[in-house]
């Protein structure tokens, strides 16, 4: 047997052996008398696939299998084709003239696209999935991409920040057990620069003690703040009213000019924070090629050598660490108003993870990266919900994320959109200088 | 003096690591501090470039106390560190490590830039390339530039020769002699000691967190208790010994 048959032989079986761990997954369980049940049951039920294929689900998975391994040796044979033309295609492009251009229409078709949204899609709930589950997170994702992506700091207790928005708004409007401050409730819309100045200071009492700390270590205190955070509006319910969740309705934003009042509705919400979003992308660019976006480069690459330039370090990460807060926090307010009430179940890990996921899923450091990955990501938790294929149950959805992200890893591992900095390092690895492992992993050499 | 150590004194929790070490570096001077492993040397120079404040003595630069300063607030009093193993910004272009040399400066550095690029023709060649695609030389080259982006009165070096072809280091150690020509002070810590005495105007010789001799630089290139320091033999601390004596 040859050794390139024998890879051969060895793909086929891992492709199959995948296919299989698949099939028994999203299959039926077993019960007590019959234990084995569910295992032949995964590959013998008739089923459908998303409406697609009918048949018994190991002709679906075979199947599966067989086209995953077709691409895959597509890839392999004419990937190097294809993405040379890709490249070609891009460098056309990438010539100044047309760049600039290009860039341009390409503004200007997403801003038709996202002024057009609430009203192609007049499904109120569906609109407000939109806020709450896809802007709202475009919103988190490009704030921990401050802190994550930028100052290079692994931050697992982002959840926090949020929640304290969350809570602030509710506290402002007089929603907590506690009376709001002077005891005069003012309306939420009026709480949002309240929330904001709350997490970035919270931010920088986080941040100025603990960034001290460096990679895994940070990560730990950070996941610890967030657990504190999540333990205390679970439990102080003086304060925040428990598990039950704040009471009663947080009012939505209104807005008074004169004697004109505007109630915001979904497509007010849509419209609030989707010209959040685009402002945050203008400062956000303008911060990333700032002496502050080029000291948090210089330290997220070597910290040493970042000091000795002059570069403190302290300050910079205290102040990624705060501007992350702050968006954070305008993203938990938006959404304690727009739904009324904070419940302390939200705030759990998994939001955190969630959000750190579509940072690194659409490409850490990039702002169009995050942006894309979170409104795909996002987008797709929100269609499945509302339109869900059969036989889909609302907790497959993370099953299927995470074959993507082990997808993503695999081949394309530098994120959906990688930054120009990382797309320029794969670039060099493929033309065989510097150590590709480093380059993707982003480590030193 | 530019530089005056005077009894420092460093320990990691209950290891002493500098005994009260003594030593000035003058204006316009290349003055070196060797060592073998494990003597002191990196110590004093974390110490010196403000990663660790001596919990006794004083460091002063031109006659303030820099002993409780950060690493950071160096940069802009006008000493520039050049790490040991280079530490470059590898995933940044070489124009990019040298701009960020200049980061504390405030206006225009375009004349430096192009300074640094006359000392270093290599690095113009290379200017668009990623800093950890470069060779050692290279790096420790961009090191030293970065360095001087800052347009330092005084600049340390770590170890600038280690893990560097003898031809590289020659090369390197001229590029030093160069800075200094052009009025820097340098103070350069070196185990490659035949080199660094060669380039040097007086060199201090430590052994277990002592300085155990000091002298010019071409004495000490002939003074066989350099070697006996090297070979791990004691040598009769530099107080009772008059610079006089040896051969």
């Amino acid at each position: 047997m040859t050794p390139e048959l024998r890879a051969r032989l060895g793909r086929l079986a891992s492709f199959f052996a995948i296919a299989a761990l698949v099939a028994v997954m999203t299959g039926p369980s077993g019960s007590n008398d019959s234990p084995t049940l569910g295992f032949t049951q995964s590959f013998a039920q008739p089923y459908s696939y998303f409406g697609l294929f009918r048949g018994q689900r190991w002709m679906v998975f075979l199947t599966l299998a067989l086209v995953v391994l077709g691409l895959h040796t597509l890839w392999r044979r004419g990937g190097s084709g294809v993405r040379s033309k890709a490249q070609s295609f891009r460098q056309t492009f990438d010539a100044p003239g047309r760049r600039r251009t290009s860039a341009l229409s390409a503004l200007v078709v997403v801003a038709v696209v996202a002024l057009l949204v609430p009203h192609l899609i007049t499904n109120p709930g569906i609109q407000s999935g939109i806020v709450e589950q896809v802007l709202a997170y475009v919103i988190l994702a490009l704030g921990l991409n401050v802190v994550v992506g930028w100052a290079g700091l692994l931050d697992l207790g982002y959840v926090g920040f949020y929640a304290i928005g969350a809570y602030v708004t509710a506290w402002m409007t007089g929603r907590l057990p506690i009376a709001a401050p002077f005891h005069h409730p003012v309306s939420s819309f009026a709480a949002i620069p309240v929330a904001i100045v709350f997490t970035m200071l919270a931010g920088v009492i986080l941040g100025a003690p603990t960034l001290r700390l460096r990679g895994d270590y940070l990560a730990i205190v950070t996941l610890g703040f967030g657990e504190i955070i999540l333990v205390f509006s679970n439990n102080l319910t003086n304060v925040t009213g428990g598990a039950q969740g704040t009471n009663p309705y947080i009012p939505s934003f209104t807005f008074r000019i004169g004697g004109i009042k505007y109630l915001f509705g979904n497509v007010g919400y849509y419209f609030l924070v989707a010209g959040f979003v685009a402002a945050t992308i203008v400062l956000f660019r303008l911060l990333e090629h700032s002496r502050v976006g080029r000291a948090w480069t210089a330290i997220r690459e070597d910290e040493v050598a970042a000091e000795s330039i002059g570069i403190n370090p302290l300050k910079y990460k205290v102040m990624a660490f705060a501007i992350g807060a702050s968006v954070s926090g305008f993203a938990g307010a938006v959404t304690a108003s727009q739904i009324g009430v904070v419940y302390p179940n939200t705030f759990s890990l998994y939001f955190s993870v969630n959000v750190l996921t579509l940072v690194i899923f659409g490409g850490m450091g990039s702002i169009l990266g995050v942006i894309v990955g979170s409104v795909l990501v996002q987008g797709i938790a929100v269609y499945l919900r509302f339109y869900p294929p059969s036989g889909y149950q609302a907790s497959d959805l993370y099953m299927y994320l995470g074959a993507l992200l082990i997808m993503m890893m695999i081949y394309r591992p530098a994120g959906l959109v990688p930054s120009k900095r990382r797309r320029r390092e794969i670039r060099q690895a493929e033309a065989g200088i510097g150590h590709e492992g480093d380059v993707l992993l982003g480590e030193q050499p | 003096m530019m530089l005056t150590v005077t009894d420092a004194v460093v320990r990691y929790g209950s290891i002493t690591a500098l005994h009260g070490i003594s030593f000035e570096v003058a204006q316009g001077e290349i003055v070196t501090l060797l060592g073998a492993n494990g003597a002191g040397k990196s110590t004093t120079l974390r110490m010196l470039s403000g990663l660790h404040a001596p919990q006794e003595g004083r460091v002063e630069f031109e006659g303030r106390d820099i002993s409780r300063l950060k690493a950071h607030e160096l940069s802009s009093l006008g000493i520039a560190h050049v790490p040991e193993g280079r530490r470059i910004f590898p995933q940044m272009t070489v124009e990019e490590n040298l701009d960020m040399g200049a980061f504390t400066r405030k206006g225009s550095y375009g004349d430096d830039l192009e300074r640094m690029y006359g000392m270093f023709p290599i690095l113009k060649d290379r200017r668009k390339q990623l800093g950890g695609n470069l060779s050692g030389g290279e790096q420790q080259m961009l090191a030293i530039g970065r360095a001087l982006m800052s347009r330092p009165r005084m600049i340390l070096l770590d170890e600038p020769s280690m893990g560097l072809a003898p031809m590289i280091i020659d090369q390197i150690f001229r590029i030093i002699a160069e800075i200094r020509d052009g009025g820097m002070t340098v103070l350069v810590v070196e185990q490659n000691a035949s080199q660094a005495l060669r380039l040097a105007d007086r060199g201090y010789v430590m052994e277990n967190g002592r300085i155990v001799l000091a002298d010019d630089a071409k004495r000490l290139l002939v003074d066989p208790r350099v070697r006996a320091v090297y070979l791990g033999e004691e040598v009769e601390s530099v107080e009772s010994t008059p610079e006089t004596s040896g051969d």
